[in-house]
């Protein structure tokens, strides 16, 4: 009757995220007064996994069938699927990226299961039912959802929830198969494009962000240096996104990626509410802009009044500064 | 080729979110209502695709009949019929046993939607309903081609893209970008009046979840401003007093 969790792994380790999937499924075992197990799927070893006890988890199952490195949502729904009938779990905690919502989506038919997504919130557990807190409207609000079948699948939104590593344990690892067919496979990507060397900006911790006031793409070394400095992702507003200086995947907003940071600067960008949408629930916003009238200053913790070409040399200098 | 492609109706980007004193409702006084921006990327590249290799491309809607004006306005981008299921969208499981169900009637090749609606952002209904209809789900594309029974996709991953191709029947769910949203041109509105839309009654009828009230978040406390000639200080605050660095 174990809350089940599922782990998502990237060359060789545990995606930050799903440590803050293993964190909450602990807690909400804790209290269910039952343990957690982890499945992991992916490029991982079993001793990247017994860390996981940190976060409390007692036990994982790892498929290391070689073609789960590429993530195939049928696969992967078989696996988890098999895993929480093993386990017996009512439970399903997963994170809320594009394959936890492709799979949570595919499990909860599968398994009749109420999901939640997009959740900020341990759950209020009464009796058989859970109420967790989500976000709504583009980042805009949050509602309160009551998951109203026996079965749950809950996926986390990255970093609304602190990773506890109170429990200090180590799990033991468990080889688990599902006994995949090829028709298992058919969606496989035939070929996977990845860009290297940078850091994800739906997994970073710090976001250096641009906008048209960078007044030109000959500029954009700015918002580059500054995160280099300071180890951070870059990315874009809509409008600069558009007019092609910079790729959509990095267009934050409310019909681009949604980010939650600890810390999120942006520069040149005036704050449009579909911008907001996408980054207020940020720990710490900076704002720089030439215009003290920009919208995006309302919504910030810090905030300059000037030129990026002047105002971000001064803050790229400064980080180099800074012991690391 | 025949393409279904579920519309939602949003409020627009633009709106400022606000909800009953008792928070059980959104305010839709005063709010404009548009396709969803996700889905406009899928209802273009349906249209696109009909234009290059024939066949139909129908809207299908899970709402209330206020979504009509918006059910229209997809005719009029260039969709040929639409659908309109009587529901009250209020649960992502009860919409996609809309979609299954008349989608497995109509017995399309592509079903295409957005990755999510931007007012309950479940991003699961393309899961849901290829799940129900026992074909893959591909989500989210940001490219999609046709070539007879073989449809090739580029689907975005965390730090890069990955190339699929796909037996039809498939779901598809898109984001940019995938296509150009087009403005209606004044042909297409007048076509539009005279499409067929039908409404039908709901199956099913099985809500897995329940809304119990919505919160707007709390108010920042006020911004911090530092002087443009001591930027430098900037990065000192952010390490010593918001500890982020």
């Amino acid at each position: 009757m174990s809350v089940l969790v599922v782990i998502e792994c990237a060359n060789g380790e545990v995606k930050k995220s799903s440590l803050e999937a293993a964190s909450y499924g602990s807690k909400v075992a804790a209290a269910l007064g039952t343990s957690a197990t982890a499945v992991a799927i992916g490029n991982v070893e079993a001793n990247a996994l017994s860390s996981l006890g940190e976060q409390g988890i007692t036990k994982v199952l790892l498929d290391n069938d070689s073609r789960l490195h590429d993530f195939v949502a049928a696969a992967y729904v078989k696996v988890i699927a098999k895993a929480a009938e093993s386990e017996n779990s009512a439970v399903i905690v997963l994170s809320n990226s594009n394959i936890g919502a492709a799979i949570g989506s595919r499990l909860a038919v599968k398994l009749g299961a109420s999901l939640a997504t997009n959740v900020v919130s341990l759950p209020q557990i009464n009796g058989s039912s859970f109420t967790v807190r989500r976000g709504v409207f583009s980042g805009k609000a949050f509602s309160d959802v009551e998951l109203t079948s026996d079965k749950k699948i809950i996926a986390v939104k990255k970093n609304a929830l602190d990773i506890d590593t109170a429990a200090g344990g180590t799990a033991t690892v468990e080889n688990f198969s599902a006994d995949l067919a090829d028709a298992d496979f058919a969606t496989a990507p035939k070929e996977t494009i990845r860009q290297s060397g940078d850091i994800l900006l739906t997994e970073a911790d710090l976001v250096v962000s641009g906008g048209r006031g960078l007044k030109g793409p000959e500029n954009w070394h700015l918002i580059e240096d500054l995160a280099k400095a300071l180890g951070a992702a870059t990315a874009c507003s809509k409008p600069v996104a558009d007019i092609g200086w910079r790729p959509h995947h990095e267009h934050v907003g409310q019909t681009g990626i949604t980010v939650s940071p600890n810390l999120y600067i942006a520069v040149g960008i005036s704050g449009a509410i579909q911008h907001l949408a996408g980054v207020n629930s940020s720990k710490v916003i900076v704002v720089i802009n030439k215009d003290p009238e920009a919208p995006f200053f309302k919504a910030a913790d810090y905030g300059i009044v000037g030129d990026a070409t002047e105002v971000v040399p001064k803050l790229i200098e400064a980080a180099k500064a800074l012991d690391k | 080729m025949k393409i279904l492609v579920c519309i939602s109706n949003v409020p627009d980007t633009t709106t400022k979110i606000t909800f009953s004193p008792d928070g059980k409702a959104f305010n839709t006084a005063g709010v404009q209502f548009v396709i969803n921006p996700y889905d406009e990327y899928a209802l273009t590249r349906a249209i696109e695709l009909k234009e290059a290799l024939g066949g139909s491309v129908t809207v299908l809607n899970v709402g209330e009949a206020d979504a009509e004006p918006n059910i229209r306005k997809a005719l009029a981008i260039g969709a040929d019929d639409a659908i309109r299921v009587n529901l009250k969208p209020t649960d992502a499981f009860l919409v996609s046993q809309q979609i299954a169900h008349y989608a497995q009637e109509g017995g399309y090749d592509l079903i295409l939607m957005g990755r999510e609606s931007i007012d309950y952002n479940g991003f699961q209904v393309h899961g849901m309903v290829g799940e129900l209809l026992g074909i893959p789900t591909i989500a989210p594309a940001i490219k999609l081609d046709v070539n007879g029974s073989t449809a090739t996709l580029e689907r975005e991953i965390e730090g890069g893209k990955e190339i699929i191709e796909a037996t039809l029947p498939l779901v598809v769910s898109a984001q940019q970008p995938m296509s150009e949203p087009r403005i209606p041109n004044m042909r297409g509105i007048m076509t539009a009046r005279t499409k067929p839309l039908k409404v039908v009654e709901p199956v099913g009828q099985e809500a897995k979840t329940s809304v119990q009230n919505y919160e707007l978040p709390p108010a920042k406390s006020g911004v911090k401003m530092i002087a443009a000639e001591n930027a430098g200080d900037l990065i000192k605050l952010l390490r010593n007093e918001a500890k982020v660095l």
